[in-house]
């Protein structure tokens, strides 16, 4: 068995393998719910547990040579794209539409294209147009700006 | 003659105004959704889901529209091929064979054309054969029961996963893990499973959120990874004109080929990619090595393109008539009926003749709409492969967070999309499918509601399950389907495809 290759799928058959459990053990403590059927609320999960930790099994028993993985430079650019969702996802109520979406666009477009100018004219027209397209051509109820600024 | 009078009902729906421009817009983005390398029918229709539902169209309004759309994207996935040697999406692969060699000769516009017309004689067919074939299908799906719908399911999984992918253990994971996402929630029975007492899960997870974060916000992911590379900037097509004669000489190949890609479209699990791949290697055995496949020539375009379009149509028929999806674009096709409270299968034909008919009316007239956005105006089409990543996915990314946002109107379901979306970057790197976790978000809870019905009717006694000969021979199928393609790998062993760019954004959900 040559351990150095297959890393990812290894690791990924552990961790599947792991979860399968937990996910079934927390399956086993289901109660039957109002009317009794004979399958009850644990047999599907059941199975789809032990489904899953065969398959996590022959995961780390035959794993699959590795993929191409990014070098750590990519993976913090991919991080700092994840962080940046999540704050706009957090944003996008209290903040309205047009500065939270300028402000992720442009990041997520540099992040492509290095290109600062770029990026920047990217946020700026990808917000104004999405906003105008989503409000007033196809009507959906987007807050532009914070309330109580005009 | 209950076809014709159907097919009445169906024109007079899709011939109202409405109707109609809601078709023509669907197949216009479509065509252009195929088109760019990187989002394919799948990740494009996901991406619209939302916003069609938020903007409140009705039923048959927002299928003719999302369906236009995949009809589109169908088409549009040859352009890319042809001009940049980069398949717009994965069933357009083939078609880079001959079609790029040809661009390089400088016939770019001849092979634009002849794929258009191939395009447009796959999908036609596909769409007649669907009239008169899906309402006999959905007549004999009312002989299922609850285990035959069991067995269906699980033959949906085992092909899916035992055709599209090159590991069995992953494409079973795949499948495991979508079937176990559907379980949280709570059950038809008032229990609460797999919550961890946060109240946003009681409903279960959104399969919408869970399919933009999958296929679209993966894809921006992917896309940052590689800097947006293998994207061409600059392309050139000079005047189109329309090679009579060239595509008169393909006609058989054309016809031959909607045929074999309609039944692989028909057959669950086999997709789009497979109709045109059988088709092209069809038609490669029948020319012989003469033929000169592989150098540009007209019938290595048409064979693809038409297999590749019967196919999507074919594809419809199982979904519509058992709601069970034979591809990754069919499933999200099958989440937009689910939204829209529409249960497929034989009731939808018997209770809802006006939603089937009037979306088959739709796709034939969407039809002649894209054979001409495809031949004379394929220019435009052309300009937008020259809008560079840096400005589209960053427009997809904001799509997709302001459809889910102005759907559900929750920051967790954001969270959630994230979340789906870093897990399918992973799993694409590891080559595990994300079609078959789609497919087990969607279907889990009708799968499990089949066995405990089942169940329930036997009285907890299993071999009901194997007690029909539609349901053993459904069960002999999904064994077949899931272990057969790991004796036929060995012997069918894919051509290596020649020297081919095919970047990892370009290699999406059929």
């Amino acid at each position: 068995m040559n351990l150095s290759n297959g890393k990812g799928d290894r690791i990924f058959g552990v961790v599947v393998v792991l979860v399968a459990v937990a996910y079934g053990v927390a399956a086993l403590q289901f109660k039957q719910g109002f009317i009794v059927d004979p399958v009850g609320p644990k047999t599907f999960p059941l199975i789809v547990a032990g489904v899953s930790v065969v398959c996590g099994l022959m995961l780390i028993v035959k794993p699959d040579p590795d993929p191409e993985f990014p070098p750590l430079r990519t993976v913090g650019t991919l991080l700092m794209a994840m962080l940046t969702l999540v704050a706009y996802a957090y944003a996008i109520k209290p903040l309205g539409f047009l500065i939270p979406t300028a402000i992720a666009a442009a990041i997520l477009s540099y992040q492509i294209d290095p290109r600062a100018k770029f990026a920047v004219a990217a946020g700026l027209g990808l917000s104004g147009g999405l906003y105008v397209l989503f409000k007033f051509v196809l009507g959906l109820g987007l807050l532009g700006v914070p309330k109580g600024w005009f | 003659m209950d076809i014709l009078s159907n097919l009445a009902l169906g024109f007079s729906i899709a011939l109202t105004p409405w109707t109609l421009m809601l078709a023509i817009i669907g197949c216009f983005i479509g065509t252009i959704v195929g088109a760019l390398p990187g989002l394919g029918p799948s990740n494009g229709v996901a991406l619209l889901i939302p916003i069609t539902f938020s903007m409140g169209l009705d039923a048959t309004a927002a299928l003719v529209l999302l369906t236009s759309v995949y009809y589109g994207a169908m088409y549009g996935g040859r352009i890319s091929s042809i001009l940049l040697n980069i398949p717009g999406d994965e069933p357009a692969m083939m078609t880079t064979l001959d079609g790029y060699p040809m661009a390089k000769q400088g016939r770019a516009g001849d092979a634009l054309v002849i794929s258009g017309v191939a395009s447009f004689v796959g999908a036609l067919f596909a769409t007649i054969m669907l009239a008169l074939v899906a309402p006999i299908l959905a007549r004999v799906a009312y002989l299922f029961g609850p285990a035959e719908y069991f067995a269906l399911y699980l033959l949906a999984f085992s092909t899916l996963g035992g055709i599209a992918s090159k590991n069995q253990a992953k494409a079973a994971l795949a499948s495991a893990i979508g079937l176990g996402i559907a379980m949280i929630g709570i059950d038809n029975n008032n229990v609460t499973r797999f919550t961890g007492g946060n109240l946003h899960l009681n409903d279960g997870i959104d399969f919408l959120v869970a399919i933009v974060g999958l296929f679209a916000v993966s894809e921006v992911f992917v896309f940052i990874e590689s800097h947006g590379r293998g994207s061409a900037l600059g392309v050139k097509l000079d005047k189109v004109t329309v090679p009579w004669r060239e595509i008169w000489s393909t006609r058989w190949t054309m016809l031959r080929s909607s045929i074999l890609g309609f039944i692989a479209g028909v057959l669950p699990g086999a997709g789009a990619s497979l109709g045109s791949f059988l088709t092209y290697m069809m038609e490669k055995s029948i020319g012989g090595s003469k033929a000169g496949f592989g150098t540009g020539v007209a019938k290595g375009i048409a064979a693809p393109e038409a297999g590749n379009n019967a196919a999507a149509g074919g594809a419809l028929v199982p979904m519509l008539t058992l709601g069970v999806p034979g591809s990754g674009t069919t499933a999200v096709l099958l989440a937009v009926l689910m939204t829209l409270n529409i249960t497929p299968g034989p009731t939808l034909f018997a209770n809802r003749p006006e939603v089937v008919w009037g979306l088959i009316a739709s796709l034939l007239i969407a039809n002649f709409v894209l054979l001409f956005m495809n031949v004379p105006l394929v220019k435009i089409f052309v300009k937008v492969l020259t809008v560079p990543p840096a400005l589209l996915l960053p427009g997809v990314m904001m799509v997709s967070f302001v459809g889910i946002y102005s759907l559900t109107g929750s920051y967790y379901d954001m969270l959630l999309m994230i979340a789906f979306g870093v897990m399918g970057w992973i799993f694409r790197k590891l080559d595990i499918p994300t079609v078959p976790i789609i497919l087990g978000i969607l279907l889990g809870n009708a799968m499990e509601n089949s066995l405990r019905q089942a169940m329930t009717l036997s009285a907890g006694d299993a071999s009901f399950l194997f007690s029909s000969g539609i349901s053993i021979g459904l069960w002999v199928a999904a064994v077949t389907g899931f272990v057969a393609p790991l004796f036929l790998r060995r012997i069918i062993k894919k051509p290596t495809l020649p020297e081919m760019e095919v970047p990892d954004h370009a290699k999406p959900i059929d």
